[in-house]
């Protein structure tokens, strides 16, 4: 009988499947992984160094561009972490804006998601459904920030100024014709409430939708359940977080256990799974976008009802309104102020978390007194999920390879940092 | 409603700080209380027993390690302002010296690892801070007691150069393969070391010297605009012709 040699197969870097950045060494014997091992830090952009050269303002664009799929998380975290540093209580209305748009952005998260891991194990239609959605998300985005991704959109105290009356519409132009463009615009009469309000109205049908095309479908079945099974207890020694942990069944949200916003005046459930496997998680996913529509209609609610300001009145923290820098010195020399030197938070560290769609999104600030962060660590939880590639794929073949990093939701950004 | 759960959080981390104080102190650890958060400082002799022990005591349960990484502390506190020079060179990290207390820093304690631990079963979190020293900066790794602490730790070994005795593939893993020195080093440049780019002759990608030169975040004094001038010429040759 001939010997069988194991072969070692290099996946990625620049592989479709590998989401991103992936290099993957994978030993296996046969069609079996003995072995694989991620090489990461191919997307490494030292974000944590250079937040440490720049005031604290400077740095939140930086955190958009981390998880470049659920942006307004990342900045949210960041956000926390000097508030809490700086003892700043960010006004109501803020926190219900910052409520909407996480939960707008777990949205976003999910159906990017959904739609490439579909696509990795074969289903091409979820794809082409997931992102009719997220384009009227992204025009959600651009309508509050001006920027479709990366948003920049909170900032310490509050968040860059309140939600716009008035929902951009498209212009007539020679590619489309009047009434598809009418067509488009009908949604978007009113203001970005009214438009947003409009999307959760339908946006449960959609994923009804999706459910339809995967949930009870025998291939999609076959590729996930029973692949990548991760325990309880393996999950927490695995420092899993977010969705991966849900999946396994502990029922672990930092928005329930731990509120921070306004998580603890709105009313939602936490889905959890049972077998640990990627159906569970798929599960876990599809019910955690039903649960954020109707955190997003409370929001949208409670926004319509209540006015007040969005942002801190303290002017050493948030810039004074550009029309009292023209008649009044104070406001000048403040915002003056603000955007030379920043602030000095006092020394002392500090560290929040969110619940990001991926998982805890967690920023530790250590700072020195100065005007700059003396260290600031990102803990991403996609880092600590890849770091269990080993565990989850050994055994299994290299097509399921393919749907253990879809279901672990990698992003390389936030990975490699 | 918000207020009873803040105070009801203040007294569970009373609790843990009285707990951890009254099992550890004897041990040479230090805990403190900031910002709603709780520290314990452990000397880097004790670190595994007691991150096993506070894994598995019933009081603590901390099951879950969210988060470790390294610090470099030197320069803590220590830069000062200086306006007079900010014109030219940019600011600096404008701190005041003396208001910093870093006196649970032994003498040669330039590192430190920061872990960051999680109870799920008691809805708490605390941070463990170990210093390490700086001509020998290595520490007892915690791979064995919890498995995710894997990445961590090498993420640490490669920005760092903190050595994990016990860890069981302490390689690099953010920064190129053959990569040379610790990044996030205070002492490593911003800009780095050494660039890289291909070399069309040679048929590969050479390493060298950084040749950037260092950016001052000062705009510019203009005092000669230029920016209408082609217009202005232009208007000059339609007159000529």
């Amino acid at each position: 009988m001939p010997e069988i040699r194991n072969y070692t197969l290099n996946f990625g870097p620049q592989h479709p499947a590998a989401h991103g950045v992936l290099r993957l060494v994978l030993e296996m014997d046969g069609e079996v992984i003995e072995r694989a091992d991620p090489h990461i830090g191919l997307l490494h952009r030292a974000t944590e160094k250079l937040a440490e050269s720049k005031p604290y303002n400077q740095s939140i664009p930086y955190m958009d561009r981390l998880d470049y799929v659920s942006m307004m998380c990342s900045e949210h975290g960041y956000v926390m972490a000097v508030e809490k540093l700086l003892g700043v209580d960010v006004p109501l209305r803020a926190k219900y804006i910052r409520t909407m748009f996480d939960e707008i952005t777990r949205i976003l998260n999910h159906l990017m998601w959904l739609g490439t891991h579909a696509l990795d194990v074969g289903a091409m239609t979820v794809f082409l459904y997931a992102f009719r959605e997220r384009e009227d998300l992204m025009d959600c985005y651009e309508a509050v920030s001006g920027a479709r991704m990366h948003a920049a959109y909170y900032r310490v105290g509050g968040v860059y100024r309140d939600l716009p009356d008035v929902m951009p519409r498209y212009a007539n132009n020679q590619f489309r014709s009047d009434a598809d463009i009418a067509r488009k615009n009908e949604t978007r009469q009113g203001s970005l409430l009214d438009f947003i309000e409009d999307f959760t109205d339908r946006f449960p049908g959609n994923v009804d939708e999706y459910e339809t095309l995967l949930t009870d479908n025998r291939i999609w079945k076959q590729r996930t359940v029973g692949i990548g099974v991760v325990t309880p207890e393996r999950a927490k020694q695995l420092c899993f977080t977010g969705p991966m942990v849900r999946g396994s069944g502990l029922a672990w949200d930092l928005r329930k256990k731990q509120p921070y916003a306004a998580y603890d005046k709105v009313d939602f459930d936490i889905p959890v799974g049972v077998n640990g496997d990627c159906y569970d998680r798929y599960l876990v996913r599809v019910e955690e976008m039903r649960q954020s529509n109707r955190i997003i209609k409370q929001c949208i609610q409670w926004l319509r009802e209540n006015e007040g300001p969005v942002i801190v009145e303290d002017h050493k923290v948030s810039p004074p309104a550009r029309d009292d820098m023209k008649g009044d010195m104070e406001s000048l020399i403040h915002h003056f102020k603000l955007f030379t030197e920043g602030y000095c938070p006092p020394a002392g560290e500090a560290y929040a978390a969110v619940e990001a769609p991926k998982g805890e999104f967690g920023c530790y600030v250590v700072s020195d007194g100065a005007n700059k962060p003396f260290r600031l660590k990102i803990r991403a939880p996609g880092f600590a999920h890849l770091a269990a590639m080993d565990e989850m794929v050994n055994g299994h073949m290299l097509a399921d390879v393919v749907a253990v990093i879809g279901t672990m939701d990698v992003v390389f950004g936030e990975i490699d940092r | 409603m918000n207020e009873t759960v803040k105070t009801k959080s203040q007294q569970r981390h009373d609790t843990l700080q009285a707990n951890l104080a009254e099992q550890y102190a004897s041990k040479g650890c230090v805990v403190t209380q900031s910002l709603g958060e709780v520290t314990m400082v452990i000397p880097r002799e004790h670190l595994t027993p007691i991150m096993t022990e506070l894994r598995d005591d019933e009081r603590f349960l901390f099951e879950e390690l969210i988060d470790a990484c390294g610090i470099d502390y030197a320069g803590y506190g220590e830069s000062e302002w200086m306006t007079k020079q900010a014109s030219e060179t940019g600011f600096c990290r404008g701190v005041n010296r003396y208001t910093i207390d870093v006196s649970a820093r032994g003498e040669n304690d330039r590192f430190a690892v920061v872990y960051h631990l999680l109870s799920m079963a008691n809805n708490q979190r605390l941070r463990v801070r170990t210093f390490v020293d700086a001509t020998q900066p290595i520490v007892d790794s915690v791979v064995g007691i919890w498995r995710g602490a894997d990445w961590f730790e090498r993420e640490a070994f490669d920005l760092y150069g903190i050595m994990f005795s016990g860890h069981p593939d302490l390689r690099r893993i953010l920064t190129d393969y053959g990569f040379v020195g610790h990044p996030f080093r205070k002492d490593f440049p911003l800009e780095g070391n050494v660039q890289m780019r291909y070399d069309a002759e040679l048929g590969r990608v050479v390493y060298e010297p950084v040749t950037l030169d260092p950016r001052v975040l000062v705009p510019k004094v203009i005092r000669e605009d230029n920016r209408f001038q082609a217009a202005s010429l232009e208007e000059q040759d339609s007159t000529d012709a």
